[in-house]
């Protein structure tokens, strides 16, 4: 205990905590109507394809933010304009994440530099922060998060009942395509800062958990927010006190030790049990 | 220089290699397209990252920890996940668990070192020019599993996949056969993770069988398009990086480059061919109905060309 006390005295350590913070928020808020719009297969992508654009950005000596930027942005659009039905979306999703992880090795074996800074993309490092990626990253949140609550009710609409919404004249399509420029823009700041895996992580792990706990949005979302915040200081503080084990496998483990119990023994919510209407058909 | 580059063994054995693993691929792929699965499948590519990994730590051969690592992740996508829905979140979780698992056993592997990123980089990325006759031996034996598998397999899963309703009342296990499947399909993953990497496997998975599904609507045609295009794929992409002038492209990218624009010409075609049909059966209406001629021949007619219209967006793939 008093390791970890001690531990908080560095500054990495306080500026992983605070970064960490932030993206939990954001990760968890987005987190939730990823997992409920059944779009985990993008929130997989988006970092990934990111990947690519900061491996360009590298290559062609500009900041990996505005590679990272550009590419996942440009993605979310093309899969929200695209997919179309279950099976369509899917596969677009696939196919776009494929290509674009290939031109992300294209431009590493063009780059041939240190692969090391690119591979930091994917797999991250939250203890190597710098002050002012800290910062980014944190007002990268908060506008996420802004854009989450200014969406929040159509959003919640057009996510459990699309047809009703469709009918009152909500944007469905637009909104979809908005939602994953918010999940891009999570994805491209907290990317370089935590990797593409730790994110996953933050996005699925905690909005996965909270969903079958409780029953109404807000409640959710505010139960996936400690969970993920809880999971971000446990994982980093274990990892920070053994010196060895990567945070990213300290914050997915606990994640997963959490869900597997409450998946195996708690009955789904009842607001979150069901498919939306027009996809139950093919579950 | 060209001619003494294909006729390398490296060129040889990336050829040999590729063309496995793109025929299991394709074939495999066609029910990950139709199941919408594409999601499973890319979990169990990222399982067997985990798994080869960890073997590599404990020095068993990786191709061992990932075809268990995998087949045990697709037992509890299986066991757990009843509907499409909730399958979502778990393969998340399960992904999510395998890739932290996956960098937890790379860095015990190579601590700090630039094998760390190089070691980790060549398993996600693949290595077809460094494919070895041993490779190639361990990579027959598993298609050979695959395949096998899903023949036996076959026409059960096909009917549970096109309607799953229908076959649970004629008695067909749908829930062991989706099961089953995951397990053939964690198998596909680990071979082809191992011999062309995760990049390559996941294209050819999901493209060539995307594609074909667009363009056919026989599951037969659609098996052998699938086929033809999976190897074609990976033919012209492993000879676009040998035959490049100046600096050789990487595998990895020709191929997943030209797998998406093979997709996304189909979905340009299919979307195209499908209003051409639209327009001629209005034509065609319209011409009967000026003619006057006799109620039973338009209705005939009209009979046959509705039977000809694709359901919106996908061909409907009925036994």
């Amino acid at each position: 205990m008093t390791d970890v006390i001690a531990l908080l005295r560095y500054p990495f350590i306080v500026n992983a905590l605070v970064t960490g913070s932030a993206v939990a928020v954001a990760a968890a808020a987005s987190g939730y109507f990823m997992v409920c719009r059944r779009a985990t297969f993008a929130g997989h992508a988006l970092p990934n394809i990111g990947f690519a654009g900061a491996a360009g950005a590298v290559l062609m000596g500009i900041e990996p933010v505005l590679g990272l930027f550009a590419i996942t942005i440009l993605a979310a659009i093309a899969m929200g304009v695209l997919a179309r039905d279950l099976r369509d979306r899917d596969v677009t999703v696939g196919v776009i994440m494929t290509f674009a992880l290939g031109l992300g090795f294209l431009f590493l074996a063009l780059y041939s530099g240190y692969a090391q800074r690119v591979y930091g993309i994917l797999f991250g490092s939250i203890l190597g922060i710098s002050v002012q990626a800290s910062r980014l990253t944190v007002a990268a949140a908060a506008a996420s998060l802004a854009g989450l609550a200014l969406l929040y009710r159509p959003l919640l609409f057009s996510t459990f009942d699309p047809e009703l919404a469709v009918a009152r004249g909500v944007p469905v399509s637009l909104l979809s395509v908005l939602f994953l420029v918010i999940l891009a823009v999570i994805a491209s700041l907290a990317v370089q800062v935590m990797g593409a895996l730790l994110l996953f992580t933050l996005l699925v792990g905690p909005a996965a958990t909270a969903t079958r706990i409780v029953k109404s949005p807000p409640a959710a979302i505010a139960l996936a927010t400690g969970l993920g915040l809880l999971y971000v200081w446990l994982g980093t503080m274990a990892a920070a006190a053994n010196g060895t084990i990567p945070v990213s496998f300290c914050i997915a483990s606990i994640s997963f030790l959490v869900y597997l119990p409450v998946r195996l023994f708690v009955r789904p919510a009842a607001r979150h049990r069901e498919a939306p209407r027009h996809q139950r058909r093919t579950a | 220089m060209t001619i003494q580059l294909l006729a390398s063994d490296i060129f040889r054995n990336a050829m040999i290699a590729g063309t496995i693993a793109a025929a299991v691929a394709s074939l495999v792929g066609y029910f990950v397209v139709l199941r919408a699965q594409a999601f499973a499948a890319e979990s169990l590519l990222d399982v067997s990252f985990a798994g080869a990994t960890g073997a590599a730590l404990f020095g068993v051969a990786p191709v061992l920890g990932a075809a268990i690592l995998g087949l045990g992740a697709a037992f509890g996508i299986g066991a757990m996940g009843e509907r499409a829905r909730e399958r979502d979140v778990e393969i998340g979780m399960v992904v999510s668990f395998a890739l932290g698992l996956g960098i937890f056993f790379l860095s015990l592997y190579a601590r700090g070192s630039a094998l760390h990123a190089t070691a980790g980089m060549s398993i996600l990325f693949g290595s077809l020019l460094s494919v070895q006759p041993q490779d190639i031996l361990r990579l027959s034996l598993l298609s050979a599993v695959v395949l096998a598998g899903l023949a036996g397999v076959f026409r059960p899963l096909l009917f549970s996949t096109t309607d799953p309703e229908a076959a649970r009342a004629r008695g067909v296990p749908v829930r062991l056969l989706s099961t089953l499947f995951l397990l053939i399909l964690a198998l596909a993953a680990a071979a082809g993770a191992l011999a062309v990497g995760i990049l390559l496997a996941a294209a050819l998975l999901i493209a060539p069988a995307a594609t074909a599904v667009r363009l056919t609507r026989r599951p037969s045609a659609t098996l052998v398009l699938s086929l033809c295009l999976g190897v074609g794929i990976i033919w012209g992409g492993i000879l676009i990086s040998f035959l490049w002038p100046g600096r050789h492209p990487p595998v990895g990218f020709s191929v997943s480059t030209l797998a998406a624009a093979v997709y996304f010409i189909g979905v340009a075609a299919s979307r195209r061919a499908y209003a051409r049909r639209e327009k001629t059966i209005i034509i065609g209406d319209s011409a009967e109905t000026a003619q006057w001629t006799s109620r039973k021949e338009s209705t005939k007619r009209l009979r046959s060309s509705v039977k000809e219209k694709p359901g919106p967006g996908v061909p409907s793939h009925r036994t």
